[in-house]
């Protein structure tokens, strides 16, 4: 009687809430889920997929979009992609810093160094919206932790741009994209076939630069992600090992008492 | 409490032990004789212990490298997350521990609440358990301010506006909250500050708790008094220490589960864009811990209705031990009260997931209807259940539980472990 009841009320409980889920995302198309090596407890980011996407970054993303918590010297770290320490000077060297007061209190330029912080394509936020219509280029160093879906909600967004619906009304400067909420985004469709030429002979299309570039933006989001998965799993391993042994010593003591454990 | 003298074998530790009684304590504490039927339930006061030590180590490491100012919170916490040797990890431990030190705290209430361990001779040690348990929600929704994220600004602008919901005085009070004229640079030292004290009194409140507890002795799941020591208990080291462990091992591999392969699901991604406050998120919710009580708030069409009913769903459980009019306090030995206990414990889920959804539709009136529940279950049936209930027949002890009641025990400790 009792258990009927309970099991009774929970499914009430399921079934009515299960009912309701569909209403809340009525208003935007669900991301696609894409298969990505860094998921899972063991998952590792692809190295030459965070290179390519370093180098759409830096090509296409990087004339609006700032990454202001990365610094040259992280493309040379372990667990991202690792570009060798001469590459990674060549590439602080191709951008130009400004540093100073020198002894004269004058600023000067100089080339980047790995210390540097990524240089900003704008010196502030003003400055960015006025160069973009009003829109702010969000920086990208956290966007893959900062938005719902993640790496498949940034991916989606890179290849959902569509032609418009027949009647849906866009101003000017405001493009349709699929996945976006509310189907408006005023960034225009950022990759087009060919628009990077891929160092190492990878076809440049659409989908693959997605790809990339979500990838090499989620390793910037997380630069730690690997790390921690292998931390974990000896945390994991150690944790239950530990738990075994405890329980065993456990189930000996209370041998002693007449009574459950 | 056990009432035998300890006295130190070596002479050293008699002179030490004659001028300050460590020891007699250490003795009480290995010695305490506690009944030897507890099941895990009863494991989660040690979890708890863990937990408040895990966040004071990692929050005081934390400490070193944040800085509590708005202009450089956010970037201190990226500064922790990428420069900060192991930063990552002590952040994530302390971000998770938070809810971790939730979820372990709300199964010591509800245990206590199936059980009946607040009642007498256990008012002190509940009502000192909810003021703990106060004290962890205003701690908890202080620090997640600190990182200065969207959901940190809106969440701390939407919890002082509360105050202002007070006739007369409550926009000075909101002013003198903040320190400003809105969430600002003195709210959150202000903040910081707190948050770093509140740990601290929940300590001196936990020792109390457990000196409370020492005083009666453990309840147990079969609800009646035990004379200790007895064939019915067991010193507590190391029969209850051992399996404490064992229990908190479980517990750990959850957590850890937690950090490291899913440390953000908890957590609300807005809270990694920068706090803006010319932009508000489309939907502010407080961590998912918080939830039940922002259904309630947001139940009431009156913010000054909202807030009272809000604080009285946290303030009514103080009085709890004078609203049960049972003499019984296990539930295994109460039909009809065990199956309001798993209503309410239905309700409050059901609460907590409304508040995580927009306040409108048929989400409101969830709201509504799961609000007007939780009150009744404690204005009502709590106290008629204890009037009219025919409990059943309670066993005389611990070791002999197989009277005519056995079959009901047994039974319900079956259900309690399904769920």
């Amino acid at each position: 009687m009792k258990k009927f009841n309970l099991i009774k009320i929970f499914s009430i409980f399921i079934i009515f809430f299960l009912s309701t889920k569909p209403l809340l995302s009525a208003e935007s198309t669900d991301p696609i889920k894409v298969k990505w090596s860094f998921k899972g407890i063991t998952g590792k980011f692809e190295r030459d997929s965070l290179q390519r996407g370093f180098q759409v970054y830096k090509e296409v993303c990087s004339s609006c979009h700032s990454m202001q918590y990365l610094s040259y010297r992280n493309l040379g770290e372990q667990g991202g992609p690792e570009f060798t320490a001469e590459e990674v000077k060549a590439i602080a060297a191709s951008f130009e810093v400004e540093d100073g007061p020198d002894s004269q209190g004058e600023m000067f330029i100089r080339p980047g160094r790995p210390s540097d912080k990524f240089v900003s394509p704008y010196p502030n936020v003003n400055a960015s919206k006025a160069a973009n219509g009003g829109a702010y280029p969000p920086d990208m160093s956290l966007l893959v932790k900062a938005r719902p879906g993640g790496s498949n909600y940034i991916y989606s967004v890179l290849v959902g741009y569509e032609e418009k619906p027949e009647g849906f009304i866009l101003d000017d400067g405001v493009y349709y994209n699929k996945y976006m909420n509310g189907n408006k985004i005023k960034m225009s469709q950022p990759l087009s076939e060919g628009i990077v030429e891929y160092t190492d002979g990878t076809e440049a299309t659409v989908e693959q630069m997605a790809k990339d570039v979500t990838t090499f933006l989620t390793w910037a989001a997380e630069p730690e992600l690997e790390a921690r998965h292998k931390t974990g799993i000896k945390v994991l391993i150690y944790l239950i090992l530990l738990s075994i042994l405890v329980y065993l010593s456990m189930k000996k003591i209370w041998s002693r008492v007449d009574s459950e454990i | 409490m056990s009432d035998h003298e300890y006295t130190p074998k070596s002479k050293a530790g008699k002179w030490f032990n004659d001028r300050l009684p460590l020891l007699s304590l250490a003795s009480h504490l290995t010695d305490y004789p506690t009944p030897k039927n507890l099941n895990y339930w009863w494991t989660f006061g040690g979890i708890l212990t863990f937990c408040l030590l895990t966040q004071i180590i990692t929050g005081i490491v934390l400490a070193m490298h944040y800085v509590a100012h708005a202009d450089l919170a956010f970037s201190s916490v990226e500064h922790i997350m990428r420069d900060v040797n192991y930063g990552w990890l002590i952040r994530y431990v302390h971000s998770n521990g938070a809810s971790m030190f939730f979820l372990a705290v709300y199964i010591h209430i509800f245990r206590s609440l199936f059980y009946g361990s607040y009642k007498s001779p256990r008012e002190l040690i509940w009502i000192i358990g909810i003021l703990i348990y106060i004290l962890m929600m205003a701690a908890a929704f202080m620090g997640y301010v600190l990182p200065w994220g969207q959901m940190s600004f809106w969440g701390a602008t939407v919890i002082t506006n509360l105050f202002s919901a007070i006739p007369l005085v409550g926009e000075s009070i909101t002013t003198w909250l903040w320190g400003a004229y809105s969430v600002d640079n003195p709210t959150l030292n202000r903040f910081f500050s707190l948050h770093y004290l509140i740990p601290f009194l929940i300590v001196g409140l936990v020792v109390l708790h457990i000196w409370a507890l020492h005083i009666p002795g453990n309840n147990n799941p079969v609800g009646i008094d035990v004379r200790k020591p007895s064939k019915d208990t067991v010193p507590f080291h190391p029969y209850i220490t051992i399996k404490d462990t064992f229990a908190l091992l479980l517990f750990a591999i959850i957590f850890a589960g937690f950090v490291f392969f899913a440390p953000n699901v908890l957590g609300h991604s807005d809270n990694y864009i920068p706090a803006n406050p010319m932009v508000t998120p489309a939907h502010i919710v407080p961590e998912w811990y918080l939830l039940p009580f922002y259904a309630i708030l947001r139940s009431v069409p009156d913010k000054l209705g909202g807030v009272i009913l809000m604080f009285s769903a946290i303030f009514i459980l103080i009085i709890l031990p004078w609203l049960d009019t049972s003499k019984v306090r296990s539930s295994v030995f109460r039909p009809i009260y065990r199956q309001f206990f798993w209503i309410l414990v239905i309700d409050v889920l059901m609460l907590g997931y409304v508040g995580a959804m927009p306040a409108e539709g048929i989400y409101l009136i969830s709201a509504r209807v799961g609000t007007v529940y939780y009150f009744l279950h404690f204005l009502v049936v709590l106290p008629v259940v204890g009037y009219l209930e025919k409990t059943d027949p309670i066993p005389m002890s611990i070791s002999e539980p197989v009277i005519s009641g056995s079959a009901n025990l047994s039974m319900a400790k079956k259900d309690n472990e399904k769920i």
